[in-house]
């Protein structure tokens, strides 16, 4: 077989973050590569770099042995490479055929010759078993068909390498089939296909060849005909460093949060959680183990009142909150350090004081009457600044300006003086140093010591391992294992997070 | 009564009327679909109109006259283009800025140039050229009403196919809805929205200045201080009535034609003409609150790609 792609120390630096470290990958004519990793090892980078969407720090690019340098897509596109985007590059008024054609329309004298046009874009889609209706317009349509559209595009453009960033997370299970089943035509017709996924599943059925990446580094390739999903799961995972354990917890308490299957729907009214059902008691930490983009999200946001529930019920304290919005949930004990730090969790323009005010603005102890008390929101902030460590030359500077584990600091304080009975953290230390995450880490243990329940969702697992009692996997919007900290490694957790374990592969 | 309020003769003045928020309108409807959002066509229609008047005064040629209006909008048109498009700037801000802008400036400039204040007749009572098609201006009912109209008037009604025809049959108008609607996947296919955005902008331009032409030189030959009462706001409005589509532009622009010439019509019975007068902005306000949903959506998807 002929080397049809290969990237030579591919390397991509971005403020603070190393995202691609001299990657070498060589993909072959005719055959599925499969791009795996973790959030965060530099796979969607590394393929917006091969897409000359952005440029690469040092490295480089050989298209059919010859070096090539992408200033653009447009680039990428004339040297034969087509992507299948994340969230797709349609125009949602125009119709498929529009779509395909647009800017390669076949014309005369300026008028699109349409029948040509229908005729060309539904040859092409019989061909590779594309099922789809040229004259439909495309925002009438289902992702999944949205999908074959923006492969359509590309093969119109006559790409030979077909990159396919994350095609499954959109698609229903029999779509998914549908799609493995194009990609194998496609290879057999000769082409390349760079098809990146987290599920391993999904890359032991339809790869011939399988690249892991972790921290932004090629750590192996790999032959889906003599390896395991437990192999690859240990490359993507793989970490060295033992988690720290959080020590005994104490007795558990009373139920304090109780979900009975709760089913949300996301975009496209997909159910992204699906039935899910658990408890977490008073003096235990619930930890969340998932893959972005398997509902964990969803189910956060629904628990916390910001995402509409289709069905089921949540209960906090023996009062049901199903139906209460934030503030009512906050009432009946809630505290909810948000994922996103920046958009949710904080206000950037206000000042630290504020950030940390809001909430308890309507206590006696800050305001009276339409006044805010200056003496008890400047003594309040000042305390929590000082008990959370919180860098900041004054409570008075703007939030967005602190760095992300200080701002993060600000959140945590907030949300931890509540001494509500639930706390959900969210990602609490993503992003955040080293010294910030055991200091978070501390304050967590410390509220579930006090006998607080603590649902934590995290990306990462060694964080899970050392701070949670017990382990709920969720995959594709459902609770598919639960698992005891103590009893289980890292590469089962992530065997289980991959769909490896359900999907029987 | 309505029989009497209603006959052959309203509905040359509903085309009349017609006429330049047509003009105007399909300008806009052309920016809309290219993604930017034009409200500026009053303040360059009011500066085609002056525009108008001064190079008929000066040269004595309708030729002229409408060249002068045209580039008179296209110089307006390229402050938005620039502002909006080249520096991302807010184009309703741009929009309003332009419109106070023609005011002033023609306001400043008709005693500056003319000696005169409120209104001004050039010499030699230059019109836009009036053809009366032979055969066809005779016919019963619709030779007067569409076949003896200004050139810019045939225009026009020629322009709303055309539009139709350019937008959803040729590569240049598949291309330019396409800038308009996801510009980032528009580039990332090799098509620059700059360069569709900035030629939808003049070409709005030309259209709004020659529709002042057309409101100075086609009927009456003067030029008065706010000529174009609000016929470039109704013209905005007809965009989104009619869903920046050429057949929806022009029924929307004939409700307004119709609203405006049946005004006048009232007035001749004895109407105030405070009422009469504010008649198609009544309209305006009912189309928009019906159409609400509508509008609503063109604006979120304005806001979404400018």
């Amino acid at each position: 077989m002929t080397t049809e792609l290969e990237l030579r120390g591919i390397t991509k630096r971005f403020p603070g973050v190393l995202a691609c470290d001299g990657i070498d990958l060589t993909a072959r004519r005719g055959e599925i590569h499969c791009i795996v990793g973790e959030n965060g090892a530099g796979k969607t980078t590394l393929m917006s770099i091969l897409y000359g969407l952005i440029p690469p720090d040092e490295g480089e690019i050989l298209v059919r042995g010859e070096p090539v340098r992408f200033h653009s897509p447009l680039d990428a596109i004339r040297r034969g490479l087509g992507m299948v985007h994340q969230a797709f590059k349609l125009f949602p008024s125009l119709t498929v055929a529009e779509n395909v054609i647009f800017r390669e329309e076949p014309a005369k004298l300026g008028w699109i010759d349409r029948k040509r046009a229908v005729a060309r874009v539904q040859e092409l889609a019989d061909a590779y078993g594309l099922a789809v209706d040229p004259t439909a317009v495309v925002e009438d349509l289902p992702v999944g068909v949205l999908q074959r559209v923006e492969i359509l595009k590309a093969l119109y453009r006559h790409a030979s390498i077909l990159i396919l960033d994350e095609p499954t997370a959109v698609l229903t299970p029999q779509e998914r089939d549908r799609l493995f089943d194009v990609m194998r035509r496609l290879r057999d017709s000769g082409r390349t296909i760079l098809f990146i996924t987290h599920k391993l599943a999904e890359v032991m059925s339809v790869a011939d060849r399988i690249t892991v990446l972790r921290n932004g580094k090629a750590v192996a390739e790999l032959d889906p005909a003599t390896t395991t999903p437990e192999e690859i799961s240990r490359h993507m995972t793989g970490r060295d460093v033992e988690p720290v354990r959080a020590g005994a917890p104490t007795a558990l308490g009373d139920v304090v949060l109780s979900v009975r299957s709760l089913t949300v729907r996301g975009a496209h009214s997909l159910p992204v959680v699906s039935d899910v059902s658990f408890d977490v008691r008073a003096g235990e930490v619930v930890g969340i183990a998932a893959v972005a983009g398997n509902g964990q999200t969803e189910l956060i946001e629904a628990i916390a009142g910001l995402r509409e529930i289709e069905s089921g019920t949540v209960t906090l304290a023996g009062v049901d909150i199903t139906h209460l919005d934030v503030a009512g949930r906050r009432r009946a004990g809630m505290s909810y350090i948000p994922e996103d730090r920046h958009r949710v969790g904080t206000a950037a323009a206000a000042s630290v004081s504020e950030n940390l005010l809001m909430g308890y603005q309507r206590t006696d102890r800050m305001r009276r009457g339409a006044w805010l008390r200056r003496r008890a929101v400047a003594d309040h902030a000042g305390r929590l600044k000082d008990e959370f460590a919180i860098k900041v030359s004054g409570v008075d500077v703007a939030a967005g300006t602190l760095s992300g584990g200080n701002l993060q600091k600000v959140a945590l304080a907030r949300e931890m003086a509540h001494d509500a009975p639930l706390i959900i953290a969210e990602q609490p230390t993503r992003g955040v140093d080293i010294g910030a995450i055991e200091f978070i880490h501390t304050r967590l243990v410390a509220a579930r010591d006090r006998g607080a329940a603590i649902l934590l969702v995290s990306a990462e697992l060694s964080e899970i391992q050392s701070l949670a009692t017990r382990i709920l996997v969720m995959f594709e919007g459902r609770i598919v294992a639960e698992l005891d900290p103590d009893r289980v490694d890292e590469a089962e957790i992530g065997l289980h997070m991959t769909g490896g374990k359900v999907a029987g592969a | 009564m309505l029989a009497q309020l209603v006959d052959m003769s309203l509905w040359e003045s509903v085309v009349r009327a017609l006429i330049p928020v047509l003009l105007a309108a399909i300008g806009g409807l052309i920016c809309e679909r290219a993604g930017v959002f034009q409200i500026s066509l009053e303040g360059m229609m009011l500066a085609g109109a002056f525009a108008a008047v001064a190079a008929a005064h000066v040269t004595g040629s309708a030729l002229a006259a409408a060249a002068a209006a045209a580039v008179a909008g296209v110089l307006l048109s390229l402050v938005l283009a620039f502002g909006a498009v080249s520096r991302g700037g807010n184009a309703i801000v741009l929009g309003v800025a332009i419109n106070i802008l023609a005011v002033g400036l023609t306001s400043f400039l008709l005693p500056q140039l003319f000696g005169v204040r409120g209104s001004f007749q050039p010499e030699g009572g230059v019109r836009i050229l009036r053809i009366a098609i032979p055969g066809l201006s005779d016919l019963p009912f619709i030779g007067p009403v569409l076949f003896n109209l200004s050139i810019l008037g045939y225009a026009a009604l020629l322009l709303v196919p055309a539009t139709w025809l350019f937008l959803f049959r040729t590569q240049l108008g598949l291309r330019l809805r396409g800038v308009g609607e996801r510009p980032l996947a528009a580039e990332t296919l090799g098509v620059s929205s700059t360069v569709y955005r900035y030629a939808a902008v003049v070409a709005s331009g030309v259209l709004a200045g020659l529709a002042g032409a057309q409101l100075a030189l086609g009927n009456v030959g003067v030029f008065t201080e706010g000529i174009s009462s609000g016929r470039g706001w109704i013209a905005v409005v007809a965009v989104m009535l009619g869903r920046a589509h050429p057949f929806g532009v022009l029924a929307a622009c004939l409700l307004f034609g119709f609203t405006e010439a049946f005004g006048f019509r009232l007035q001749g019975q004895g109407y105030p003409v405070q009422i009469t007068d504010a008649l198609p902005f009544v309209v305006t306000l009912v189309a928009l609150v019906i159409a609400r949903k509508r509008f609503r959506r063109l604006l979120d998807l304005t806001a979404s790609t400018v």
